[in-house]
């Protein structure tokens, strides 16, 4: 069984047809990149996958339940970090935390709110409340709060923007942590060194279809490498990505 | 409810209760008003104002004081549903594995608490100021009851308005004219000394026939037929705002 399967999904926003038959297979214990321009719908995509939101058409199947049918299995079996923060500003990050672990009957949640603090660096700061925060420990907590219960799936939509390079580092150290302890896990992101990094495939989302999916050689693979250069360079992700996608045409605004 | 959804929705009361206890203002500005317009009543109007019956001033107006404190308090709830919308935390209470209307529960019930201490503090300053009650336990009792009850179904309403608002001050719009309706009822002065078309509307609304329980009841008078009118409007309103309420938050919610 899949970790994600996607068949034929098609969503729009009034008459914004964002998702045109988006076809997606995540396999378990892997790490998924999900490549797009902004507005290319990953977002809607991920909201999707977290029954946030409802497809118009096609099948999405996670941990082999059916989003549309058992929501509240696939809620069971994964936990989100969406693009924006998701945090109780009164509540100190500690609080936020030992209440999720709480909702999700975690046995011991004082130690599982600990550990997560001592992981994302938010242990000194963890009695002051969220509202204090700066903009990447919100964005560490947040994280944190995604990863509270140890669910089998993470969906993490564009999980280091807004970090600065040392706990970006610090987040892919984890991600690889997640994904060596057989979690899996689907991220967006803006960075494409991240997916290069990162990710064992990764998809490319563009005017509402996924144009290319594979393994970051297979990628590579659709570009010649450059030869410009004295000595032969492989093209960056950057440079497939752009050569894919084309000169900025975002399907912003776009219509059906 | 199951006790799963018992669960969550104890936690998730939990932490909006902390949300007051960090900013314990909101239930004094809950309280000050309604206070404020007591004194001004009882000090300063007072006097001009013929209720027509021998009971001082202040034991007349106080249940009219009380809705007020209830229509005021019930505004934090729909600002706080607002702010749960617009930050992202209903998203993450989404996508968890939790019982749904525990989302909405925890609000409410903080609702009840909050308002609950809100009336407790302006019933506090009314007897400084003279108010006297002949109301037995049963009648206390009752007058808890019916203020209850009162909270839980204009908490309903504060869920609507929560949920749908677009903007913060939105949230807290609906408020103003449940504010304002005891003053169009038998809360501060006798119906029969307004014009006919207004008296009308006083005697045929809902805040009149609650005012006049409680204050039958405050007085020691007992029940009359205004309890009945008081609980078929109660039980009415709860009905249709908490309907309301889970097909707007379903509507919302449903993307
Ligand atoms: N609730 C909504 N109502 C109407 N349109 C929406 C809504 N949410 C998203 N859209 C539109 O759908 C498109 C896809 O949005 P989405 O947020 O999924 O993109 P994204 O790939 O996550 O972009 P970004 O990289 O900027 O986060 C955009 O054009 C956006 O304006
Ligand atoms: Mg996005």
């Amino acid at each position: 069984m899949q970790a994600i399967e996607v068949h034929g999904l098609h969503k729009s926003y009034k008459d914004l047809h964002v998702l045109r038959g988006v076809d997606l297979v995540v396999q378990p214990g892997s790490i998924y990149a999900l490549l797009g321009s902004n507005g290319a719908g990953k977002t809607t995509l991920v909201q999707i996958l977290s029954t946030l939101l409802s497809a118009d058409a096609g099948q999405v199947l996670v941990n082999g339940f059916d989003t549309a049918t058992q929501p509240r299995h696939v809620r069971e079996s994964l936990s989100l970090t969406g693009q924006f923060a998701a945090i109780d500003g009164v509540l100190t990050g500690r609080e936020n935390l030992l209440l999720l672990a709480r909702l999700r009957r975690q046995p011991d949640p004082e130690r599982a709110a600990d550990a997560l603090l001592e992981r994302f660096d938010l242990t000194e700061a963890a009695s002051r409340r969220a509202s204090t925060y700066s903009g990447g420990m919100l964005r560490r907590l947040d994280l944190a709060m995604g990863l509270v219960g140890g669910a089998p799936l993470v969906l993490l939509d564009e999980p280091t923007t807004g970090l600065d390079p040392q706990s970006r580092i610090q987040t892919w150290h984890i991600i690889r942590e997640l994904a060596a302890s057989g979690t899996t896990v689907l991220l967006t992101t803006q960075y494409l060194d991240e997916a290069e990094q990162l990710a064992d495939r990764i998809a490319i989302l563009h005017d509402g279809t996924i144009i290319q999916e594979g393994t970051l050689a297979d990628l590579r693979k659709l570009l010649p490498p450059a030869t410009i250069e004295h000595v032969a360079k492989e093209p960056t992700l950057e440079d497939i990505f752009l050569n894919l996608v084309g000169s900025a045409s975002t399907p912003e605004g776009a219509t059906s | 409810m199951s006790s799963a959804a018992l669960h969550d929705t104890r936690l998730l009361t939990a932490r909006s209760l902390r949300h007051i206890l960090r900013s314990p203002d909101t239930i004094i500005t809950t309280a000050i008003t309604p206070i404020a317009m007591m004194l001004l009543f009882v000090f300063v109007f007072g006097g001009a104002i013929n209720t027509g019956s021998s009971e001082s001033y202040v034991d007349y107006m106080l249940p009219g004081i009380l809705i007020i404190t209830i229509a005021s308090g019930v505004a934090y709830t729909s600002y706080r549903l607002f702010l749960d919308m617009s930050e992202g935390m209903m998203l993450r209470l989404r996508s968890l594995p939790i019982s749904r209307s525990s989302i909405l529960w925890g609000h409410v019930l903080t609702s009840l608490a909050a308002n609950a201490i809100s009336l407790l503090l302006v019933i506090g300053v009314a007897f400084l100021a003279g108010f006297r009650a002949q109301a037995s336990v049963l009648d206390w009792l009752a007058v808890a009851a019916l203020l209850l009850a009162t909270t839980l179904a204009l908490t309903w309403v504060a869920v609507i308005a929560g949920l749908s608002a677009k903007t913060v001050d939105g949230a807290s719009a609906f408020s103003y004219p449940l504010i304002l309706l005891p003053f169009i009822s038998s809360a501060f002065v006798p119906t029969d000394s307004m014009p006919k078309a207004v008296a009308w509307f006083a005697e045929h609304q809902p805040i009149t026939a609650i005012v006049d329980s409680l204050r039958s009841l405050l007085t020691g008078s007992g029940v009359d037929a205004s309890i009945w009118v008081s609980a078929a409007w109660l039980l009415g309103l709860l009905a249709a705002a908490w309907g309301l309420s889970l097909y707007v938050f379903a509507r919302k919610t449903r993307g």
